[in-house]
C-alpha cells in the first residue's frame, strides 16, 4: 500500500455502502461488516452474511471490493465468518430509526406499525420479499408494511 | 483416511440440503397463494444457502481444486448421498408441508447437537442455520395443524401425505460406519438418540391437528448408500442440465 490510512477511514468508507435490498441502511448499519484491521499493511475486512442463503451478500462483497479500489486500496483480504452467527441484536437504535423512516418496522417482539404506531398488526406472511422480512398489516391505519425479522 | 470421513459426512449433509432446496425451488410460481410462493421460496433459499456452506467445506477437504459446484453439478444418482426423505416429490402442498415439517423437528434436534461439534466449521454453520429451522418449522407445524383442522378435504390430503411419507422417516435416525466414527471423534451426531424426542415433537403437533402417525409399518432406508427412489434422477437431470450441457458455463 502506498499511502497510510487507519482502520477508521476504512469503516467510513465501508459505511458509504448501502445494503443493496434495503438502501437505507448501509453494510455497516446491518452488522454485516465485522471486523477491519491491517496486518504488516495488509487491510484485512471481516464480514458475515445475515442470512445463509441471502442473494445479496455476493453482491455485497463485489461492491467493498469496487469501493476501496475505486479508493486505490489494493492490498486486501475479504473473510467471511459464520460464527457467532449474525444476529439482529447487532443493530443499534439509530439504526432501528432509519429502517422505521424508510418504513420497515425495526427488528422487536412487539412489532409496531412503522406510520402510526400501532400494536394493533396482524401477520400476512412469515416470509417477505427478502430473507430478512416479514409481511405485516396495520389493523388502525390498514396500511401493509414490511418488519425485519428478530433473529 | 479421517479426513475423506470427514468429507463423506459434510458432503452427505450437503447433499440433503440441495436436494430440498431444489425440490422447495419447484413450487416457485405455482404456490397456492403468493404469499406462500414467497415463503416456499425464502426457505428453499435458506436451503441452498446452507447446501452452499456445507458443500464449499467438503470441496475444500476434498482438495484437487474440486468446487462445490463440481460437487452440485457433476455427480450422478448413486454418488449423491442425501437421505431419501428430502428427494420425495412435491405432491399436493400437503404432502410438500408435511415433508417440511417432518425435516424440519428433525433439523431442529440435529443441528442443537451440531452446534456441540469439535469441527469449528460444523459448528459455524450449525449456529446459523439453526436460527433459519426454527422459522421454517413454525411455517411447516402450523400448516400442519391448519390442514388437519381445516376442512374434511385438507384432513384427509394431510393425513394420506403422513401415511405414505413416515416409512422414510426413520432413515433420519440411522447411523452408518461414517456417522460413527465422526460421533465418537465428536465431532458428528448421534442421530439414533434424536427419535424419542423427534416423535415427541411430531406426536403434539399432530395431536391438536388431529392426525394419527401409522405404526408399525415398513421402513425404507438407502440415501446414504446412495440408493435412492427414481424421483432423485428426474430431479438431477432438471438441476444439471445446464452444467451437463455446456460444462463449465457460468453465468
Amino acid at each position: 500500500m502506498v499511502k497510510e490510512i487507519s482502520t477508521t477511514v476504512i469503516w467510513e468508507l465501508l459505511k458509504t455502502i448501502p445494503d443493496p435490498e434495503i438502501p437505507a441502511v448501509s453494510i455497516v448499519d446491518l452488522g454485516i461488516v465485522r471486523n477491519v484491521e491491517f496486518n504488516n499493511n495488509q487491510l484485512k475486512i471481516t464480514i458475515t452474511p445475515t442470512y445463509s442463503g441471502c442473494p445479496a451478500f455476493s453482491f455485497m462483497k463485489e461492491e467493498i471490493v469496487r469501493h476501496l479500489e475505486t479508493d486505490g486500496i489494493t492490498n486486501y483480504q475479504i473473510d467471511i465468518s459464520l460464527a457467532p452467527p449474525w444476529t439482529t441484536d447487532w443493530m443499534n437504535d439509530a439504526v432501528k430509526t432509519k429502517l422505521k423512516k424508510s418504513g420497515i418496522a425495526p427488528p422487536s417482539l412487539e412489532v409496531a406499525c412503522p406510520q402510526c404506531e400501532s400494536q394493533q398488526v396482524e401477520v400476512i406472511s412469515e416470509f417477505g420479499s427478502t430473507a430478512c422480512k416479514a409481511l405485516y398489516k396495520c389493523l388502525d391505519c390498514l396500511e401493509p408494511f414490511h418488519h425485519f425479522k428478530q433473529i | 483416511m479421517a479426513k475423506d470421513s470427514l468429507y463423506k459426512y459434510v458432503l452427505a449433509l450437503g447433499d440433503d440440503a440441495l436436494i430440498l432446496g431444489q425440490r422447495l425451488s419447484q413450487w416457485a410460481y405455482r404456490a397456492p397463494f403468493l404469499e406462500e410462493d414467497i415463503a416456499l421460496s425464502n426457505i428453499s433459499l435458506d436451503m441452498f444457502g446452507r447446501a452452499n456452506l456445507l458443500l464449499e467445506y467438503a470441496a475444500t477437504l476434498k482438495g484437487n481444486g474440486i468446487t462445490a459446484d463440481d460437487l452440485a453439478f457433476k455427480r450422478n444418482e448413486r454418488q449423491f448421498t442425501n437421505r431419501i426423505l428430502f428427494e420425495r416429490p412435491n405432491g399436493n402442498f400437503a404432502d410438500t408441508m408435511v415433508r417440511q415439517f417432518f425435516l424440519d423437528a428433525f433439523y431442529k434436534l440435529f443441528l442443537q447437537k451440531l452446534t456441540g461439534s469439535k469441527d469449528e466449521q460444523l459448528s459455524a454453520i450449525a449456529q446459523k442455520s439453526i436460527k433459519e429451522t426454527a422459522y421454517h418449522f413454525r411455517h411447516s407445524s402450523k400448516w400442519v395443524i391448519r390442514l388437519g383442522v381445516g376442512t374434511a378435504e385438507s384432513h384427509t390430503k394431510v393425513q394420506s401425505a403422513i401415511d405414505n411419507l413416515w416409512m422414510f422417516t426413520n432413515e433420519l435416525f440411522e447411523m452408518n460406519e461414517i456417522d460413527n466414527e465422526m460421533l465418537q471423534q465428536k465431532i458428528g451426531v448421534d442421530c439414533s438418540s434424536l427419535k424419542q424426542e423427534w416423535i415427541k415433537i411430531i406426536d403434539e403437533v399432530l395431536a391438536e391437528a388431529t392426525l394419527k402417525r401409522p405404526e408399525n409399518i415398513h421402513m425404507t432406508t438407502g440415501g446414504r448408500e446412495g440408493i435412492h427412489t427414481e424421483h432423485l434422477g428426474h430431479l438431477l437431470s432438471d438441476m444439471q442440465y445446464l452444467q451437463r450441457a455446456y460444462p463449465d458455463a457460468k453465468w
